[in-house]
């Protein structure tokens, strides 16, 4: 039984008909999979805390998250910590973004530089950031200036790495056939550098969106009234345990829905180009 | 005929730290307008190093090039006189349509007018790439991709054509198709052309005159004009000729000459 989407489409072999259905079933068992060692562990948590095989006031429970998760939506304490963090990530993600392509782009556009600057990234790269934390407070005070500063810092110099390593890769002959036309270096920077390094742009911002999230709650554990990572480092203190562990779902929940952003950028420049 | 390209004494070598690598010595040639000139020559022997220079991408360590009565740094400024060059792979960029490959020279010299589109709409038609305008190069054959990549040349109306191996990444079948198909354009276009092969068979079938050059450093052995009875227009019958063969055992006993190892 041959489906005809189009008129003009062929019709569809019986082979490619069991070689689509296989495909569906596959996905669907990968689904299925997923859902289920979700919803398993959830009810294993549940039950081992409503058996006492845990402490709940410990470990929480799932109802217990959705409780406090509750409270939170009703007295607005959600939106203004979760707000905040997001806001800060945001912010930072695109200073690091910008700040990156400036950089790596200037660092391609003068071959010295790079080699001058070449050690200094090295070692800021691999420098523990949280290291640098306590100096950013006494230097611009707590707040959300520091704790943007503090997401920058740990993206930030891995970034410049990695996009400027991706530039040099690029075929110099490519770069040889704007000089044949007549182009500038700039040409080659503008027609070729950067158009072809497109999908290393955007996996380059599926990685700094993670680690800017990560000096963000860093910067909230040390300088920070509000946020995700004050109501961690707070709820840890006071053990009010539902806290630290509904923060930290929300948190895997905005990272899942930056990555899919960053996805659908992704698959939509896939599909243009 | 009066030359519009010519090099005396060209010397070029590359450097690093372990010393310096002798890529061309004292080249002299002339190319007269409207020719269609062959180089041949052991590979590595610097051959792409000559167009690079040629094309004043690279400055000689020695000597001149006049090109139209100007020195390299003249005629690079000079727009008027542009000289194309097609290199090895043809490049095309996979993030631009066909169509926005094709003018890429226009809009580096900010010549994108009416004329000048309409003249590589004219270009499309000619060599029957219109109706692939609009496709992504990935969706082209290596033939028509190869032929997008001389419309690229073509586009800025190069007063001079340099092709670096331009055949030399597309299967045997396809290669002659295409160089002819390309020759055969450039002919009637009446440029002046300077190709670069490797392929003794595409020189002797392609050029006016051969050019050999000697291993690294290269330098000019010797010159051999190219002259059949016969219309250049089929590949094959050309290849069938006498001339053909005399000429083709002729280039192999020259190049294998000074060869140490047989």
């Amino acid at each position: 039984m041959a489906r005809q989407l189009h008129e003009s489409a062929p019709p569809v072999s019986l082979q490619q008909e069991a070689y689509l259905r296989a495909h569906h079933k596959h996905h669907h068992k990968i689904a299925f999979g997923r859902a289920f060692l979700l919803l398993f562990f959830l009810g294993l948590w549940e039950a081992a805390s409503r058996l006492t095989w845990i402490d709940s006031f410990f470990f929480s429970s799932p109802t217990g998250i959705l409780r406090y998760l509750w409270q939170m939506l009703t007295d607005h304490s959600f939106f203004t910590h979760t707000g905040i963090t997001l806001l800060e990530t945001v912010a930072s993600f695109l200073l690091v973004t910008a700040l990156s392509l400036l950089t790596a782009t200037l660092l391609w556009y003068r071959k010295s530089l790079s080699e001058i600057l070449e050690p200094y990234l090295v070692v800021l790269n691999a420098l523990p950031k949280s290291a640098l934390a306590p100096l950013l407070i006494v230097w611009l005070g707590t707040g959300t200036n520091t704790i943007i500063v503090a997401g920058i810092s740990v993206a930030l110099f891995g970034s410049i790495i990695s996009l400027y390593t991706g530039f040099c890769q690029v075929d110099p002959e490519m770069c040889k056939l704007i000089y044949t036309l007549g182009g500038s270096r700039f040409h080659a920077l503008t027609k070729v550098i950067l158009p072809s390094s497109v999908p290393l742009i955007l996996s380059n911002m599926k990685v700094n969106i993670g680690l800017s999230l990560v000096g963000v709650i860093i910067g909230e554990f040390l300088a920070a009234r509000r946020g995700l990572g004050y109501l961690i480092i707070y709820g840890s203190q006071v053990f009010q345990l539902s806290m630290v562990i509904t923060s930290i779902m929300i948190l895997c929940a905005i990272a899942m829905v930056f990555y899919r952003l960053i996805q659908g950028a992704e698959h939509f420049y896939k599909k243009k180009y | 005929m009066q030359p519009i390209l010519s090099l005396r004494d060209i010397s070029f070598s590359y450097h690093n730290l372990k010393g310096e690598t002798p890529a061309l010595s004292h080249i002299d040639l002339q190319i007269s307008d409207g020719s269609f000139v062959a180089v041949v020559g052991p590979s590595g022997c610097g051959k792409s190093t000559l167009l690079s220079i040629i094309a004043g991408l690279l400055a000689p360590e020695s000597g001149d090039i006049l090109y139209r009565g100007l020195s390299a740094k003249d005629y690079c400024a000079d727009s008027a006189l542009k000289i194309g060059y097609m290199l090895q792979r043809d490049h095309l960029f996979e993030w631009r349509t066909v169509w926005q490959n094709v003018i890429l020279g226009l809009e580096l010299n900010h010549t994108l007018t009416k004329e000048n589109t309409e003249y590589v709409e004219k270009l499309l038609k000619d060599y029957g790439l219109h109706s692939f305008k609009d496709k992504k190069p990935s969706e082209l054959s290596g033939g028509m991709r190869q032929r997008a990549a001389l419309i690229r040349t073509m586009a800025v109306r190069p007063d001079l054509l340099l092709l670096d191996e331009p055949f030399s990444a597309l299967d045997f079948q396809t290669r002659l198709a295409v160089s002819a198909d390309i020759a055969s354009i450039i002919r009637k276009t009446e440029k002046t052309a300077l190709l670069i092969t490797h392929d003794l068979s595409e020189a002797v079938t392609l050029a006016d005159r051969v050019v050999v050059l000697s291993g690294r450093p290269a330098s000019v052995r010797c010159e051999m004009p190219i002259h059949y009875e016969i219309t250049r227009e089929d590949p094959l019958k050309i290849r069938s000729t006498s001339a053909y063969q005399d000429y083709f055992n002729e280039l192999w006993e020259v190049l294998n000459d000074g060869k140490t190892t047989p």
